[in-house]
This record gives C-alpha cells, structure tokens and sequence, in this order.
C-alpha cells in the first residue's frame, strides 16, 4: 500500500474542514436588539457600583477593625474611608476606560486587553 | 394546602450527616453534597470524554475539548503562551463555577455559588495564588506593582495606600460579584414562582415571566463563570508580567 498515488484519509479530512469552515460565511454580528443592550447596560451598571461600593465598604471595615485593635478611634476609620473611595474611583475608572484590572497606571505591555467583551459597547 | 412562600428558604444549609470535631462542625450539609456531585460529574465528563481519544470526535469528547480549548485559549489571548501552566487552575475554576451555576438552576437543588463563602473562598485561593505567583517570579520587585510611574513623590503617599487598597479589595469584588448575581436571580425566580403559587388561574403571568426569567438565569449562570475565569486571568496577568 503506497501512501503516495492513495490520497492520505487526514489530508482529505483536512481539506474538507477547511471548505466547511470557508462555507460558513462569517455571520454579521447580527444586532441583537434593545434587550441586548439593555441587558449589558445593566451588566455594566451593576458592575461599577459594585467596584465603587465594595471598596469603599471594604476600606471603611478595615479601618474600623484597625481602630478597635489599636483604639485609636475614629481616626483610622475616617483616613481609610476617603482612601476607600479613592480607591473605588480609580477602580471605576479603570473598569471604564478598559485599563483593565491591572494596578498601575501604566498600560500593560503588549496586546490590547481583550477583556470587556461581556460588558462593553454598552 | 399550605405552600412554602419564603423565597430564602432554597438557601437554607441542612445537615445530611451531621459531624462535630471538637467544637468544629463539620457536618456534611447539602451544599457539600451539591460540590461533591459537581466535582464528580466533571471529573465523570472529562474522563469519559478522553477515554477512546479518536482524531475525529464524538460528542462527549468534543465537548470536553471545546470546553478545554476555550479555557486554554482565554489564557493565550489574556495572559500569554508563557501562562499554559496555569490553564488546569483556571479550567478547575471554570468548570467547577459553570457547573455549580447550572445544577443550582435543577429544581429541588441547592446553589452552592449563592453563598458568599463559598465564592469568597474561591476568590481566595485566585488572590492568594496569583500573589504567591506574582513573588516567586519577580521577588520583591513585585512591591514596584503599587508605585505609580513617573508620579512626584508628595503624591506617592496617598497613591500607594490607595494602589495597595484597590489590590486587597479585588478578592471581595471577584467574590461578591458571582454571589450577589446568583442570590438575586435565585431569589427573584422563587418570588415569582410562589407569587404564581397564590394567585390560582392567573398564575399564568407569572409563570409566562418566570419561563423567560429562567433563560436570562441561563445566560448568568454561564456568564458569571466566564467573568470568574476571566478575571482570574487578568491578575495572572498582572502578577506575570506585572505592567
């Protein structure tokens, strides 16, 4: 049996994978309509006041928890609650402007962030 | 007939078999049960699904593959080649996390993903992990992480403590973003479901909006495990290459 005049089984399957694939015509990002937009407006939405709560939330906590360790209250509660919205709103900004996660101001080297893609296009 | 209203009470832990060590309860409750079928059943899929590994595959095997090629390629594109090893955690996530969300969707079953601290726990192991990742490659250099670029120093103090803030916060925003959406839209479905109980023939209304209702808690279910996963790998990211 010569593999050479016998057309090889995966060569052929290949070949037909290929023109399967170049068949299906790559479908227009059909618009999904209001619901759609709607429903990743809210996605957005609920995902920047999340970011903006939890830290402040989260800072205000620790804070307090530090006071009544050290029993300096209020003093670290009020420090780290203006950190916590800090904090928040670079978070925000962040998830906003697509800078992705990434802590730093600097962009992260090399390809965009392909992230947002649940959320973005709002 | 008395018919159960409460819509919390699908969160409620029971103990299956109850277990005390020391003080400790241990107990085995039907969210470990609901973990322990979701483990098995990947663990089930995955092996029978690569068993007869045949070049052109069945069902079962392209599944398991698609699922593992879109994990594997989810990496690629977000953190690097470099990243490969990490793709069996962030698989393990993924799966455990879509799976939970879905058999939480079976009637009569438990949302094992609707208590914060089982997603609290997850986003732990993701932080603590990528942290130790983030050290071992880059030693203490891994502290310049916090330190803004090309910021005067006056500004530096407020910039670090809020730089360093934004890092501690990321395990509770990863957690509370899967529990808040799995408790809401759980809720939500057993409000309209006991609403559609009480009012008799026009349950109808109810039930048409709950119908619609469960496909949108389709659609969380599997989204909020691709946030989990995909979150997961931007602070691989980070901690890999750092900026």
């Amino acid at each position: 049996m010569s593999d050479s005049d016998k057309p090889d089984p995966l060569a052929r399957l290949g070949r037909e994978l290929d023109r399967a694939q170049a068949a299906r015509a790559p479908r227009p990002e059909a618009g999904r309509g209001d619901a759609g937009n709607l429903q990743r407006g809210m996605g957005l939405g609920f995902r920047i006041g999340l970011e903006f709560v939890v830290a402040i939330v989260v800072a205000t906590g620790l804070g307090w928890a530090i006071d009544q360790w050290v029993g300096t209250r209020p003093w670290v509660t009020i420090v780290m609650f203006f950190l916590g919205v800090g904090a928040g709103m670079v978070n925000v900004y962040r998830a906003v402007t697509g800078l992705g996660m990434a802590v730093g101001y600097r962009h992260a080297g090399g390809k965009p962030v392909a992230t947002d893609d649940w959320d973005d296009e709002a | 007939m008395a018919i159960e209203l409460n819509p919390l009470e699908q969160f409620k832990i029971e103990r299956i078999v109850p277990l005390h060590i020391g003080k400790l309860d241990v107990s085995y409750t039907n969210s470990a049960l609901l973990m322990t079928i979701v483990v098995v059943l990947i663990t089930a899929l995955v092996l029978l699904g690569t068993r007869r590994a045949s070049l052109v595959p069945g069902r079962l095997q392209s599944m398991v593959e698609m699922t593992y090629e879109f994990v594997a390629d989810m990496i690629d594109s977000n953190v690097g080649r470099e990243a490969r090893d990490y793709v069996p955690f962030v698989f393990t996530l993924f799966t455990f996390i879509l799976l939970a969300n879905l058999l939480g969707l079976v009637p009569y079953s438990f949302t094992v993903t609707s208590h914060i601290i089982v997603t609290f726990a997850l986003a732990a192991v993701v932080f603590i992990g990528v942290t130790i990742i983030g050290i071992a490659r880059h030693g203490f250099h891994f502290l310049s992480f916090f330190v803004p670029h090309g910021v005067p120093l006056p500004l530096l103090v407020v910039l670090v403590p809020i730089e360093v803030l934004s890092y501690f916060i990321r395990p509770f925003t990863l957690s509370i973003r899967l529990f808040a959406n799995m408790l809401a839209g759980h809720t939500m479905l057993a409000i309209l479901g006991g609403f559609a109980a009480s009012i008799g023939l026009l349950a109808i209304f109810p039930l048409a909006i709950n119908t619609a209702m469960f496909a949108l808690e389709l659609l969380v279910a599997v989204l909020q495990a691709y946030v989990f996963a995909i979150l997961t790998c931007l602070y691989l990211r980070d901690a890999i290459h750092l900026h």
